[in-house]
Parts: structure tokens; sequence; C-alpha cells
């Protein structure tokens, strides 16, 4: 202690600083815009199109909170606390929507429930109800956009939700069992308050994710604060416009971010020595209805649209054969790969931050880090774009006046800066998985290692991260989804001749190719896909998370 | 861990990224965004041996893009397919003056800019489709869209789609802001459903009934002809009846032009010129008209078979700049008269 180590900066914190501020970065460009506008743009705002954006959120995104937890806390509760025929099926099953893009979703059931799409005509036909007859629910409205966002993210909640029920253990239930409490009674006054800071650190993320679609919302011309900071910025070119509505969503983000953290800071829990509570068997009607409540959320959000695509995609013009479908989806796996391994290294360096040297700074930057999961891809593409392509233009000016050689753009358009834009989107991902691995290793293990002569970033590396490798997959399998999913970053950043599958979905789409959009949608679909079972994998070897994550012999 | 971001790392930078500069490089910027368009670049780097690379996105994304790379900006031409949206690029500085002899000679003179910043290279007319089972007496002009005869009616569009903001500035240009406000009311009272879907949705809502009368680019419909699009099969087809309205009495159909100019930073500006003078050359035009069913920007280039069932048609002959600048005036009135 003391003179040693006083004036110098060990190498992990220097560079999770240099994360948070990375990832403070975009934010602080839309603050500076922001600034630009005067106050007359303020006004104008909210005397015009404000208090729609405002209610049109607030709804999609209590929709979507409310409609994610009913299907993943009911979900979860039914695989873990009955026994019925194809219960290990579905419980892994659950989490497969989670590779589906909300876009992607959209784009199915509009061709499936639009006015000339097969059920309506089925219906029409049937019935013999002339065009203008009958009352159908509009697909193309607030409510679709919330059911189908509710569809591919109700996985994050059952995931959690699962996770925390198991924790739970036999205890607390049977002695509410033993008081006279049916299975539901159960359910209603123990498990699920037990569960709550799990449920509600899910379902903050849906509505995180919410928040930041603009795919979806933008396919069922939906209002809300990311159509309309798009709509500002690009159609109406009122930059201050954009950058104020920017502003109003990142405070909304803010509070969710902090939120979130809260309600997992209190999901912790005392791991070892848990009974696993016996599942009570289903049997005829109950049974029945056990499966038929756990397979209509896969049915609904992964085999309809995805069989819906199959069959737009049977007809179309696109084929899988072609080479450049090969580079599309190489394009696609190498960003995944190279996104998710720099994010888990970043989400890694400031998640111990906090654990190495706690305090307020350490906290704000975790805040940071997950502020960019409720913010659109295209905001944070733009207010990176900007400040890199300026740094970019000033260190080839001075290169040139100084030396007299030009540097170009060395960043801007370059891999790189898309990468750090997935890393920014997606970081409240990695972390939340990592700080959920991190929970459980208890701070006496640190100090037994401290003790042992390690720093505190030498704890990192030394057992952390050894022990913490199954909640470091998991981590980099989310994000690798996430970034395969992932569209208006990519399209307004990608370099030259670097298209993804999402990109090329784009293109047909807006080429109103309904069949050939089904092609490059139903790949993203299935290399989605590939990451998800691994997961259900690792649901299914390891029953209570965390189990496998403890640290053996004396030191926990 | 360390071992893996190394890897991935080492595999990321080994990818090609960069734009080039190198002799015999295009750098493309386009919004033209037809799968079927690979056939039009191909031909000219085997004519001219210069490879093009390309970014394909969103015209305002694209501009936005622009901006942002300043004087390095790789981006040497720039297409869209709307002129409001070249013209945004001008008036933002990101174009340059061609003084091209081919150019001159090929393009009609109302189909480029004064300032010849930008050329258009194809035409689709924005036309209206009926169902002929229930309309006898359709509109023949795009202010008879507004007529209340047509209540309940009429499908279209929304208003964030460049096409609507088009129409609408073109419609302020032959007749003023306040009677385009009067006319945007008229076909938001006409409308049969919320406006929603693409061109080819309206269409499909002229089969399926829900909608009477519908306005969309004449390449969609030229498509159905052509090849198999899911709900126009050819039977669908033959009940649906088209008019190219009229905007005045003496100004035919409105159009809207898919176009280019040279970016004004242009790192490779020969080869830029060179493939706007291709895309004005017979080859890169009867590919506009086989490839996409377009109409022609050069006189005298045949139509497509399937353009050619569609006919011939009287162009509004404005001058496509000018309408171009009345974007803003016309999102207003969107807002005002809840145009969604």
């Amino acid at each position: 202690m003391g003179i040693r180590r006083a004036t110098r900066i060990p190498i992990g914190t220097a560079a999770a600083i240099v994360v948070a501020v990375l990832c403070a970065l975009p934010h602080a460009g839309v603050l500076v815009a922001a600034m630009a506008g005067s106050v007359d743009t303020v006004s104008q705002l909210a005397a015009t199109v404000l208090p729609r954006y405002v209610l049109t959120t607030l709804a999609l995104v209590a929709l979507v909170g409310a409609g994610t937890f009913v299907l993943g806390a009911a979900t979860a509760w039914i695989v873990t606390a009955f026994a019925f025929p194809g219960r290990r099926l579905l419980e892994g099953a659950l989490i497969l929507p989670l590779a589906l893009p909300g876009y992607v979703a959209a784009y199915a059931y509009t061709f499936l429930l639009d006015h000339p799409g097969p059920v309506q005509t089925a219906l029409r036909d049937a019935i013999g109800w002339g065009p203008r007859d009958y009352w159908f629910p509009e697909i193309r409205s607030l409510g679709g956009a919330a059911a189908m966002l509710t569809l591919v993210l109700y996985p994050y909640v059952y995931l959690l939700a699962r996770s925390a029920f198991l924790m739970e253990g036999a205890g607390p239930a049977q002695v509410a069992r033993s008081l006279g409490r049916g299975p539901l009674g159960v359910f209603l006054t123990v498990t699920l308050p037990m569960a709550r800071p799990a449920i509600a650190a899910g379902v903050l993320l849906a509505m995180m994710e919410t928040l930041a679609d603009f795919g979806t919302v933008a396919h069922f011309g939906v209002r809300t604060f990311a159509t309309g900071i798009y709509t500002s910025w690009f159609t109406l070119a009122d930059r201050a416009a954009a950058a104020q509505l920017a502003l109003g969503l990142l405070a909304f983000a803010l509070t969710l971010a902090v939120l979130e953290r809260r309600s997992r800071g209190g999901a912790r829990y005392a791991t070892r020595g848990v009974v696993p509570a016996p599942r009570i068997a289903l049997r005829g009607r109950g049974a029945v209805l056990a499966i038929l409540a756990c397979a209509l959320p896969v049915a609904l959000g992964l085999v309809v649209p995805v069989g819906t695509l199959a069959a737009m995609a049977a007809g179309s013009e696109q084929s899988w054969t072609d080479p450049r479908y090969l580079r599309f989806a190489g394009n696609t796996v190498v960003l995944g790969l190279v996104a998710a391994a720099v994010t888990v290294g970043a989400a890694v360096l400031l998640g111990s931050l906090h654990r190495v040297r706690g305090g307020r700074p350490a906290r704000w930057a975790l805040y940071l880090g997950r502020l960019g999961y409720a913010v659109p891809g295209g905001v944070i593409a733009v207010g990176l774009l900007v400040p890199f392509a300026a740094f970019d233009n000033a260190l080839d000016l001075w290169a040139e006046r100084s030396f007299g050689i030009r540097t170009g753009l060395l960043l801007t358009g370059s891999i790189w800066v898309l990468v750090l834009a997935y890393v920014i989107r997606f970081l409240a991902a990695a972390i939340g998985a990592y700080e959920g691995g991190l929970a459980s290793v208890t701070p006496n293990v640190d100090a037994a290692a401290r003790v042992l002569g390690r720093s505190g970033w030498g704890v990192v590396g030394r057992v952390h991260l050894p022990v913490l490798r199954p909640a470091l997959v998991t981590a980099a399998l989310i994000v690798f989804v996430d970034v395969a999913k992932e569209l208006p970053a990519t399209l307004i950043m990608r370099p030259f001749d670097f298209d993804t599958l999402a990109v090329q979905a784009y293109r047909l789409a807006s080429d109103e190719r309904l069949g050939g959009a089904a092609v490059p949608s139903l790949t993203i679909a299935l290399i989605g896909l590939v990451p998800v079972l691994l997961l259900c994998l690792q649901v299914a070897r390891r029953p209570v998370p965390g189990a496998r994550t403890r640290v053996p012999g004396g030191a926990g | 861990m360390t071992r893996i971001l190394l890897l991935t790392s080492a595999a990321a930078i080994a990818l090609p990224v960069t734009g080039a500069f190198a002799e015999g490089e295009l750098n493309l910027y386009s919004s033209r965004h037809y799968d079927t368009d690979e056939r039009l670049y191909s031909d000219f780097t085997e004519q001219t041996g210069i490879t093009i690379n390309r970014i394909e996105g969103n015209a305002d994304e694209l501009i936005a893009r622009m901006e942002a790379e300043g004087r390095n900006s790789p981006a040497d031409v720039l297409l869209t397919v709307d002129t409001t949206r070249l013209e945004r690029a001008k008036d933002a500085g990101l174009l340059q003056a061609v003084d091209s002899d081919v150019l001159e000679s090929r393009i009609p003179g109302n189909l480029q800019d004064a300032d010849n910043e930008w050329f258009g290279f194809s035409q689709r007319a924005r036309i209206v489709f009926y169902d002929e089972a229930d309309v006898t007496d359709p509109p023949q002009t795009y202010l008879d869209l507004a007529d209340p005869q047509y209540e309940g009616m009429v499908c279209h569009r929304s208003s964030t789609n460049v096409y609507s903001q088009t129409l609408l500035s073109a419609v302020i240009e032959h007749h003023g802001e306040e009677a385009a406000r009067d006319w945007a009311q008229g076909v938001v009272n006409n409308f049969a459903r919320a406006p929603q879907g693409g061109d080819t949705d309206q269409l499909r809502g002229l089969v399926s009934g829900e909608c009477d009368i519908s306005v969309s680019n004449t390449y969609y419909f030229a498509r159905a002809l052509r090849t198999d699009v899911d709900g126009l099969g050819q039977d669908e087809l033959a009940g649906i009846g088209y008019v190219f309205p009229r905007m005045t009495e003496t100004a035919g159909a409105h159009v809207n032009l898919s176009g280019g100019g040279v970016a004004a930073n242009a790192p490779n500006r020969d080869n830029a010129v060179a493939f706007l003078e291709y895309l004005a050359s017979d080859s890169a035009q009867s590919y506009f008209a086989n490839g996409n069913d377009e109409y022609p920007a050069v006189e005298g280039v045949p139509l497509s078979e399937s353009v050619q069932q569609l006919g011939e048609f009287e162009a509004d002959p404005v001058d496509l700049s000018a309408v171009a600048k009345n974007v803003a005036a016309a999102n207003r009135i969107f807002a005002d008269v809840d145009w969604e």
C-alpha cells in the first residue's frame, strides 16, 4: 500500500474507464446536438407530436411489460412446479422465440393476417362475408406491435423467472402448503413474490428492448419515440428536434436502466443447500392445460411465423445456393462473433470495476453501459458516426499540414466503429449475464485471494473468469443473437459491399418482394437458433444456474 | 478468453473493409433497392474494368453519412429513387456539377438539374389503379382523388414514404399550398383505411376488396404482369383497371424519377462521370426497362413487354427540382391534415 500504488492506475481500471467513456460518446453527442436546438424547437415539439409519442411509447412499453411478465412468469412456473408429458422438451423450447427478430415476426404476421392475407380470405370464403362486412383486429397497430414484441421478448422473463423459481427450493413452498395453500395460492403468495427481483429484471430488459425497437413499430406505422426521432432526423432533416426527442428517450432509458440494476441488486440468494422442490405430477386435463399453456408461446413466437416465412419463401426467386447468401451469412456470423467477444470483454471490465473498486463512479459506469440497450440502433449509429468522422477528418487535416500525408477516414466506415455500436447497444445483456454469475461468487472468495497476494484485478483474472466461464458463454451467446438480428445501425454504418442477412431482408422488403424477403429472414432465424439451442442445452444441463459456478472447497 | 479475443480480432482485421481509392474503382452510395440491379453493375464492370464498391440504404441515411464523412467521404456517386432526395443532397453541398455532352444530349432537360448536379435515368409513373367491378367512373386527375364521391374508397401509402411526399410536393407546385392542403384533407376524408403498407399492398387491397381506388407506381403492376407476385396473379390483375391521371389540363401524369449525381468530394471523379454516362447508354437504359419495368429516361429506348402493356403516357413536364423544394411544405401539410 502507500507509496507503491498511489499514482498508478491498474490496467483493468484504465480499460474499464475507456469502455465507459466510449459508451457515453453517442449519448453525449445527442446532448450536444439537442443544445443546438432552441427553446422554440422544444415548445413546437411539445405542442405537436410530443404528447402522442410519449403516450404511444408508454402504452407500448406497458403492454409489452405486462405481456412478457404474464407469458414468461406463468410458463416458468408451470415447467418448474409441475411434471407432465413433454415438460423437458417444452422447458427448452420456450427459449426459442428469442432467435426471431421482432421485425421478422411483424413481416410474417402482416402477410398472414392483413386484409388480403390467407386468414381473412379464408374467413370471407368460408362465411360468405363481403370485403368490409366484418371487423377483424388490425395487425398494423399499437396492439399488433405489442403482440409481436411480447412474443419474441418473453424468453428474457422466462429465463430469469425459471432460475429464480428453481433457486427458491422446496422450503418456502412446503411451509405454505402445510399451512393449507393450494398450488396456485403458493405460487401467488410465496413463489412469485420471492422471485420478484429476477422477474422485474427480465421485464425491464424486455421494456428496454421495446424502447429501442425501430423495425417492428416502423413496419406497423406506430408512432413511438424511435420512429419520431427517425422521422425528424431523416425525413424532415430537423436534427435539433430529433436530438431533443432522443434526449427524452434517453431520460426514459436511464430510468429503466437504473430500475433494472436496482432490481437485480435485490436478486441475491443464499444459493447453497437448496433442496429442489418436488414437482407435482399432472394427469389428464391438468396435463393437457399445462402442455397447451407452454406450447402456445412457442407456437405463436416461432412455429407460426417461421412456417409462414417458409411458405412465402417457397415460391421466391431468391435461393440459398446463390453464392451471395454464403457471403451474407458469413458477414452476419463474423460480425456476431467479433461483437460478442468484444462486448463480453467490455462487460467483464465494467462489472469487475464495480466489484474491485466499488463506489459511485463504478456504479454510474454500469448504468452508462446498460443505457444503450434502450436506445435505437440508428441513434447510436449517427451518434458515433458524427464524432468519429470529425476525429478522422481532423487527424487527416493535421497529418496533411504537418507531414504532407493524408490519412483519410481511418476509423469511419471500418468494421470497428460498427462493432463499437453493437457493443454500446447490447452491453446490458452481457453485463446482466456476467453480474448474475458474479453474484454467486461470494465476496469471501475475493478476500481470500487478496490475502494470498492477488491484486484486485488479479482476482478477476485468476479467480472470477475461470469459474464464471458458463456465465461468459451465456453472455456471448445472447449478444451474438442480438447482433445477428440488428438492422438499423448495420444499415447506416456498414463498410462497402458488406451486406448481412438483415440488410438483404431489408432490401427485398423495401422492394416489396414478399417471398424474396422471407428467404434471408428465415436464415436469420436459423442462424439465431444455433446459439439459442446452445442456451437450451445449458438450461437442460444446469437445472439450477450458478450451481456449477460455485467455488469448490473451503474458499466458498 | 484473451486467446479468443485475439483470434477474433485478428480475423476481423484481416477482413476487407475499407473503401478503395485505387484506380479502376467506383464507390457507389445507392438507395436503389432492386435486387435485379446486380446485372446493371456487373455489365459496367465488364465494359470498363472498373470495380464497383457499394453501400445501399435509405437515401436520407446515406446523405447523413456523407455529411458526417465530409471532405474525406469515399462516395463517388449517389443514386436515389426520387429527386427530392437528390435535391436535398445538392442543398447540403454533397454533389458537384458535371459537364458531360453525353448526359446533356441524352437526358431530357426537365429530367436533370438546372445546375447539372444530378440527372434522372429512369421514370416511374405514379398512377391510379381501381377495381373495375366497383368503380365505373374512376378519378381522371390527381385532384379527383379528393372528390367526396369516392368517400371510403381510396387507399394510399403513409406520409413517411418519399413517393407520397413527392406527389404532394408536385400538387403544391401546380396548384399552390392552399389548394394542396384542401386536396390532402379531401384525400384523408376518402381513405378506406389508415395509410399503410407498400405499393404492392395497395394493389393487393384492390384484389381483397379493402380498397376500390389505389395509388401505386407503374413498375409494381408491370412486375406482376411479368412474373408471379403473391396475391396478384393474372386473374386478379384482369379485374384491375388503371388511369394515367393528369396533374392539370396541360400537365400529364406524376413521375418518380430515379437518378444520381457525382459526390462533391468524389475520389474517383472520372470513373463517376463514366458511370453516369453508362447509365444513360442504350444498354443500361434498356436494362431499366427490362430488368425493373421502368420507363427509360432516354427517348427512343424501347419499353419492356410488360410496360408496353401499360402503354405510353404523357408525363407531367414540371421542373422536378422545383417540385423537390416543396417537400418541407408537403410534410407540414401531412401533419396538419393528420395523414398518418
